[in-house]
Order: structure tokens, then C-alpha cells, then sequence
């Protein structure tokens, strides 16, 4: 099977100091993969690398022909902490900002009903016309992924989309991308690996160099590999894995 | 009311109003850009920077507002230079362009031979000798305004809300900023007559913070902010008549206590 988006000697950084270097990643169909590191070790920046956001200073980032070129029905839901929360930009507005993907509807009243449908499953309907400021945590993060899910994306990608919400939404989150991943590729960044190992296919962990796991379960051995450390967290009914701290 | 109506009988007042219509219009719509993507202190240096074209253009002998628009052009691009490619802090390459053509506008005008021109009516304005070619650049200027907002409304909003996803989504985002960037510089240089250049962040963020007290969506901002902007202007067209003190300061001062009175009526109930 051909990968949806295959990643060779890939290194990027910032103003010609590299963050990333030598790092090969296959995304494929219905992956769920989830990239763990420590702050700073260029979780985002291969986020970036991947919508082309940042240029790589060598090495290749190749798209599948049905969704290369132009044409990368990517659905992104950036770190929130980023946002200005004091824009004059409605919810409904937030959501439909998404329609300037590729891949998004070119009809307005398609767009409209899309948003208005998405708002409803994600049950932030009735907040639509509130200013993106007003909202708690959780219900920013859930406007936010109805933007990423407007343009019917082939791969979603997620940037931390677990800070500033609470337990309740995180199992509600985690759920509804599982549900989400029986159609789509999802690519997840977080720094909370206890949450997202039970829900993850596959792992790779991001520390300058990426290492890629086949399996959600990391043995201490493969930790001794590289540098990261890992909080030991176990909580939930399903089954889930319980890493080791190391230095 | 007779003596409003009567005013409107010299061929000045109804230049001045008309004037305060443009401006309205214009810096309604610019500042609350300006505003949304919090970039005040980039249109301050701008504004400032322009007065070094008004000089060199009396030095020299041609159009005032000539030597404006380049040097307000200039520096946007400038600012945006000193700060992408040569990598100098953002505030202080503002302040650089932002006294750097200050400097030059003295230094110009200074060194300019006999006749020295009011440098009064160029700093705080003067809306009362708006000229009738003034108000057609007004004219055009709005028109361009009106009509790239209307057809770019979600772009424009869009890139401003959120850059990078705009640049992930294949945007032409540099393009975007460059365009609305000439706006401002535009907006900053032909509305200088009404209240002058240093008091024309007032007109680009008085009404907008005014406006912003009744609501949260761009597009409402952007008519709001007009109005305000509108009210004030007028109004203090008005005061500055009856009291006999200068347009730009009396329509400074209109536009804050109009912000401050509705903040407290806001806040008490």
C-alpha cells in the first residue's frame, strides 16, 4: 500500500538552525499515529513541515498523487495557546474559516449547512454567534476541530488538542477521533502519553530525531534508544500502557 | 438648527463634511483591521514616517501629499524589510522609520528656502481647507476600500484571524499583507487634512474600540466603527465651530468621550 504522505531525510528548523534532522516517517491509511517528545524536541515543527508551513532544508515530504500538489485535503487543528482570544470573530466564522482548504465545498449554502451540521455534532450549535474569547477551553478546542473536519479531510492533524480541557472532554475527544479514524489517517501531538497510548496505532517520538513505533506499546528498551522523558500515567478501563520514566 | 443649516451654505463646511464621511468610511474600515490584528503601533510609525515626505515634497516643489504616499509606502515596506530580512526587533524598527521620518520632515521643511509652510495643519490637521481635489482622492481612496473589502471579506478575515492556517490552506498570505499594508499607508496619508498626523491613530481606533463594545463579528466592526467614526467627526466639526478651537483636537476629543460614555453606560447596565 502506498503511504498517504512519506517523509525521506527530512531536515527543517527555523532561521537555518535545525530542530528536525534525518527523520523518515510513512503516514498510511487509517493510521493513527501519535508524535510524543519533550517541549521544544520539534513535535510541531514536523507538524508544520507537513502543511508546508515550514520549507525543508533537505529531504522530502511526498503526498500521494490523489491528494499532492496544491490539493492536500489536510484537516489541522493548531495549538490554541496561539490564538488571539481577543479577535472580533464569531464561532460560526471560526468553523467556517475552514472552507479556504482545499477540498471544502465551493458552494455557500454547502459551506453554511456543513458548519451548521458539524456545530450541532460537537454541540457548541447554540454558542455559534459567541466571540471565540468567550469560550472555555474545551469548547474552543471542539470549534476548532469542526474548522479541521470542514473540508472532509483525508489526514487530521492535531496539535495538543488536549490542553486547557477537562477529563470529561479529553475521553470525549479521544473518542470521537477513534470514531473518526475508521474513515481518515490522524496524526496526534501530545505531550500526555499515558492518554493517548490507549487510543494510538502507532508512535513516534520526537527528539531532534524521530523514532518510530510499529506497535502503541513502547518497551524500556526502545526508550533507551533516545532521550525523552516520559511520565508514567495509567488511567481508564481500556486497556492501556504504562511507560517507565528514564533519563 | 438654523444656524446648523446655514453653515452648510459655505462652500468650506460642506467640504469639511463631506470629508468627514470619506474619513469615516476609510478609517473605519482600515483601523478595524488595524485593531483586529493589533499592527497600531506599525500604522503609528507609517503615519509619522510620511511627515519625511511631506517635506522633502515642499523642499523639492511638488504635491505635498505625493511626497506623503511615498514616504508612507516606504516605510511599510521598510518596517517589514528591517524586520524579515536584516532581523532587527519589530517595535524598534518602527521606531526607527517612525523618527527617522520625522527628522527628515523638519529637516526638509527647515532647510526649505523662504515661505515655510503650516506645519501645524499637517500635524494636527485642519478639515476646514480640505480642497475639492482632496476629496476626489477621498472619494477614489473609499471606493478602493469598500470594494476590497466586500469581494475579500473572508480572506482578508481569515489570514488575519489566523495566519498560518491561511498559509496551510495555500493562501496567498504575503500578497494579503502587502495589499492591505499600501491601504493603510493610503488611508493614513490622505486622511492626514482631517485630523492631522499625529492624531490619526485616534480616527483608526477610537471608533473601533467604541464599536467593539457592541459587538464581536468583523463585518458588524466594520459598519460600527464607521459610524462611530462618523458621529465623532461631525460632532467635533461642530464643537471646533461654535467654540472656536482646532477641528482635529475637537474631534479627538469627541470620539474619546463618546467611547468613554458608552464604556460606563455599558458597564452600569
Amino acid at each position: 500500500m502506498e503511504p498517504l504522505i512519506k517523509i525521506e531525510n527530512l531536515n527543517v528548523g527555523y532561521d537555518k538552525i535545525p530542530v528536525l534532522q534525518n527523520v523518515n516517517l510513512e503516514i498510511f491509511e487509517k493510521d493513527f499515529l501519535g508524535v510524543i517528545g519533550p517541549n521544544g524536541g520539534g513535535k510541531t515543527t514536523l507538524l508544520k513541515a507537513i502543511l508546508g508551513l515550514l520549507k525543508p532544508f533537505s529531504g522530502t515530504i511526498h503526498f500521494r498523487k490523489d491528494i499532492s500538489g496544491r490539493k492536500k485535503p489536510i484537516g489541522y487543528l493548531p495549538q490554541v495557546k496561539h490564538m488571539d482570544k481577543k479577535f472580533p470573530i464569531t464561532v460560526f466564522e471560526v468553523v467556517h474559516s475552514g472552507s479556504i482548504m482545499e477540498g471544502a465545498s465551493k458552494s455557500k449554502s454547502e459551506i453554511n449547512d456543513k458548519v451548521a451540521q458539524l456545530l450541532t455534532e460537537m454541540g457548541v450549535y447554540n454558542i455559534r454567534n459567541k466571540a471565540i474569547g468567550e469560550l472555555s477551553g474545551g469548547q474552543m478546542q471542539r470549534v476548532f476541530l469542526c474548522r479541521a473536519l470542514l473540508s472532509d479531510p483525508k489526514i487530521l492533524i492535531l496539535d495538543e488538542p488536549d490542553t486547557f480541557v477537562d477529563n470529561r472532554f479529553e475521553g470525549e475527544l479521544y473518542e470521537r477521533l477513534r470514531k473518526l479514524n475508521e474513515e481518515i489517517a490522524i496524526v496526534l501531538v501530545s505531550h500526555d502519553m499515558g492518554t493517548i497510548s490507549s487510543y494510538v496505532k502507532t508512535i513516534a517520538c520526537v527528539n531532534r530525531n524521530l523514532h518510530y513505533h510499529q506497535s502503541n506499546i513502547i518497551s524500556q528498551e526502545q526508550l533507551n534508544d533516545y532521550n525523552c522523558p516520559i511520565q508514567i500515567i495509567s488511567h481508564g478501563t481500556i486497556p492501556h500502557t504504562v511507560l517507565k520514566l528514564h533519563n | 438648527m438654523d444656524t446648523i443649516i446655514e453653515l452648510f451654505q459655505y462652500d468650506f463646511f460642506l467640504k469639511a463634511f463631506i470629508a468627514a464621511i470619506l474619513a469615516s468610511i476609510s478609517c473605519g474600515i482600515v483601523g478595524s483591521y488595524i485593531v483586529s490584528r493589533r499592527i497600531v503601533f506599525i500604522s503609528g510609525g507609517i503615519t509619522h514616517a510620511s511627515f519625511g515626505g511631506i517635506g522633502l515634497a515642499f523642499f523639492l516643489g511638488f504635491n505635498p501629499l505625493l511626497g506623503a504616499v511615498l514616504f508612507a509606502v516606504l516605510s511599510a515596506l521598510g518596517i517589514q524589510f528591517f524586520t524579515k530580512v536584516a532581523e532587527i526587533r519589530e517595535d524598534s524598527s518602527i521606531a526607527i522609520w517612525w523618527s527617522l521620518g520625522m527628522a527628515l520632515g523638519i529637516i526638509f521643511i527647515f532647510i526649505t528656502p523662504g515661505y515655510t509652510p503650516n506645519l501645524m495643519s499637517f500635524l494636527f490637521g485642519n478639515i476646514l481647507t480640505v480642497t475639492i481635489a482632496e476629496l476626489w482622492w477621498m472619494l477614489a481612496l473609499t471606493i478602493v476600500i469598500i470594494v476590497t473589502f466586500s469581494l475579500m471579506f473572508r480572506k482578508i478575515l481569515y489570514i488575519a484571524f489566523d495566519e498560518e492556517y491561511a498559509r496551510a490552506a495555500g493562501l496567498p498570505v504575503n500578497l494579503f499583507n502587502y495589499l492591505l499594508i499600501v491601504l493603510i499607508a493610503l488611508t493614513v496619508v490622505l486622511n492626514i487634512r482631517v485630523v492631522g498626523i499625529i492624531l490619526i491613530l485616534s480616527l483608526l481606533t477610537i471608533p473601533q474600540a467604541t464599536a467593539n463594545l457592541f459587538t464581536n463579528s468583523f463585518k458588524k466592526l466594520l459598519v460600527l466603527s464607521s459610524v462611530f467614526a462618523f458621529t465623532g467627526t461631525v460632532s467635533g466639526l461642530f464643537i471646533s465651530y461654535f467654540l472656536d478651537i482646532p477641528s482635529g483636537a475637537a474631534i479627538i476629543f469627541t470620539l474619546v468621550i463618546m467611547f468613554a460614555v458608552l464604556k460606563a453606560l455599558k458597564y452600569i447596565f
